[in-house]
């Protein structure tokens, strides 16, 4: 019994800790991560949250996937291909915020070829699928 | 804007682009799903833009990549050739590669912007993830390199083995994570770099063995791979929508991969080691006098106006004659004359996945007469015309019959089992995979010799008359 408050005590002093260093810390994610760690006692690491997020999202795939009529396969390819340019994201950071010039030069490549590739996926995606109609009757 | 809301809208662009894929399941509900996409796209990007706030040069910056990109791709997808769906995917494809890239190296210099660390210390997992992800970038930039170039016939569809390659890829494989167990402890440059280059050139050599015929495998992985490589990213930056996106496009490809090599009987290893299709197999020579039947494009139009059902079989070679606009007039001519008319595709007809649907659609042929393998096989030998056009090695018997033929057990189309097969081919050579098709030689099949746009034109004409 008494350890068990003594190990509460110890991880109320951590988050308190984790909300002072929040406090002091202008980077909010970072404190937020640090906070969850001090009161979880450092045993589950966000790294796991994002693979389980990952692997779920890889079972999704699969089931939606398989849904996929064979005909609107190719459109499938270039939908799939304009999605995966939301790597755009860290593109925009590095242009947007890098400390760099290196980094903000390489993230601006970065982010011509994702829009390239995001308005002519999505746009030759919409025009092979307006082409699919029904007969008329 | 909070850490925790900005992670919580790029869920929403997540679920969005599990959306547009559902949204394919139907054509009637896929121009739905790809409005998602566009949705869960800009959802992505605005979110970004309000959380990290950029400077007002750097707006600028993004303002100005965005406006030539987005052009360029606008105006791509507006003049680009149906038929050349294929390479421009190829195409695509490597540019998501190069992206994921040069994404990397911008966090490698300037990891502070990512929330990673600080240059000479950036976390060791950020670094793995990193590392994996321009990994499969690089390989995926240059495959679909090679990819495209071999798509669009700047480069022979012939395999290219080199000696000893298997030996050569295995060793860049292991130099790679050497390289990378290097650049999480060193955190130098200079591995990072090695890293890419190595990359680089894994991903020409892994794709110049494999043939032509392969290549709607190769761009269903490389679609796969620019998937697992935006993931790779996706776990350097912490971004759902990345991680969930990249999950998605790799299982994705992963299984059109799947999908083609059973269309063809074949394992994905076999097509990855390359070399199918080069080697030009001996044309079965057992001394038998071989008669084949000729016939005129007026012969053809009296079968098919005198049938009650005629299955026509499009494949690659319609796609190079651009003859899909010509087929069409010739169906809505037989339908004119009381003759029902249906499409068989064949899994791997054309050069990807679908291929031959989207050149049918473009055509404006209704996707309701348009029909899979397995939906249709049964219904050849109800058939009074097969008209095969463009499609060569997917017809093959050889595959159904003959234990010793390269391509036995390959699933085809029973062209054979209708009255009469319409065969419509430049010459008497042989498919991509170097097969002699037993087809032609059979008593019920009839070879149409000339270009496929121009028999199918001359069919319509002899219709009209």
């Amino acid at each position: 019994m008494e350890n068990t408050v003594e190990q509460a005590l110890e991880q109320l002093e951590r988050a308190t800790a984790g909300v002072r260093a929040a406090l002091e810390n202008t980077e909010a994610a970072d404190a937020a991560g640090a906070l969850a760690h001090g009161v979880t006692g450092g045993a589950i690491d966000p790294f796991v949250f994002r693979f389980a997020i990952f692997v779920l999202a890889i079972f999704v795939g699969y089931y939606v996937v398989w849904s996929v009529t064979p005909a609107l396969h190719t459109p499938l390819m270039s939908v799939t291909n304009a999605i995966s340019s939301v790597i755009v994201v860290g593109a925009l950071l590095a242009v947007g915020i890098s400390t760099s010039g290196l980094a903000t030069g390489f993230g601006f490549v970065a982010l011509t070829l994702a829009a390239v590739n995001i308005f002519g996926g999505f746009l030759v995606t919409q025009r092979m699928l307006a082409m699919y109609k029904k007969k008329d009757k | 804007m909070s850490a925790n809301l900005a992670s919580f809208l790029y869920l929403v662009s997540g679920v969005l682009f599990i959306m547009a894929l559902r949204g394919l399941s139907h054509p009637t509900t896929s121009r739905q799903g790809n409005f998602y996409g566009m949705v869960g796209m800009g959802i992505a990007i605005l979110t970004t833009l309000a959380f990290a706030t950029p400077s007002v040069g750097g707006f600028l910056l993004i303002v100005l990549g965005l406006a030539i990109g987005g052009s360029v791709g606008a105006v791509i997808a507006r003049r680009i050739q149906m038929t050349k769906m294929p390479q421009l995917v190829a195409a695509f494809h490597s540019l998501v590669g190069l992206a994921a890239v040069m994404v990397a190296a911008a966090a490698l210099y300037s990891p502070e912007s990512f929330n990673i660390g600080t240059v000479g210390a950036i976390h060791g997992q950020a670094l793995v993830e990193m590392s994996l992800g321009v990994a499969i970038g690089a390989v995926t930039f240059t495959g679909s390199i090679i990819a495209f170039l071999k798509l669009d016939g700047r480069m022979s569809g012939k395999p290219i083995l080199l000696p000893m390659r298997h030996l050569v890829n295995a060793g860049i494989g292991v130099a790679l994570v050497i390289l990378i167990a290097m650049l999480v402890m060193g955190q130098s440059p200079t591995a990072f770099w090695l890293i890419v280059i190595l990359s680089l050139a894994l991903g020409v050599l892994i794709i110049i063995p494999i043939g032509g015929a392969d290549m709607p495998v190769v761009v269903s992985m490389l679609n796969s791979y620019s998937g697992w490589a935006a993931a790779g990213i996706g776990f350097t930056l912490g971004n759902l929508a990345l991680i969930i996106t990249g999950a998605l496009v790799g299982s994705s490809g992963a299984i059109l991969s799947y999908i083609m090599c059973k269309g063809m009987n074949r394992s994905f290893i076999s097509v990855i080691l390359g070399g199918f299709g080069g080697e030009t197999a001996a044309v079965a020579d057992d001394g038998i006098e071989r008669t084949v039947k000729q016939g005129s494009a007026d012969d053809a139009a009296y079968l098919m106006q005198n049938a009650q059902k005629v299955i026509i079989v499009p494949g690659y070679g319609m796609a190079v004659a651009q003859a899909q606009h010509a087929l069409r007039e010739m169906a809505d001519k037989l339908k004119e004359a009381g003759v029902e008319v249906k499409y068989a595709i064949h899994p791997v007809a054309g050069r990807m996945p679908g291929h031959m649907n989207v050149l049918l659609a473009e055509a404006q042929v209704p996707y309701d007469e348009v029909f899979e393998l397995e939906d249709i096989n049964s219904e050849f030998s109800q058939a009074d015309v097969a008209y095969v056009i463009g499609a060569n090695d997917v017809t093959n018997p050889a595959a159904r019959d003959d234990k010793s033929s390269p391509i036995y057990g390959m699933p085809i189309l029973d062209v054979d089992k209708a009255r009469t097969c319409l065969f419509v081919k430049r010459s008497l050579g042989s498919g991509y995979a170097g097969i002699d098709n037993t087809l032609f030689y059979k008593d019920g099949t009839m070879m149409l010799l000339g270009d496929a746009k121009k028999m199918t034109e001359d069919i319509v004409k002899a219709l009209e008359s």
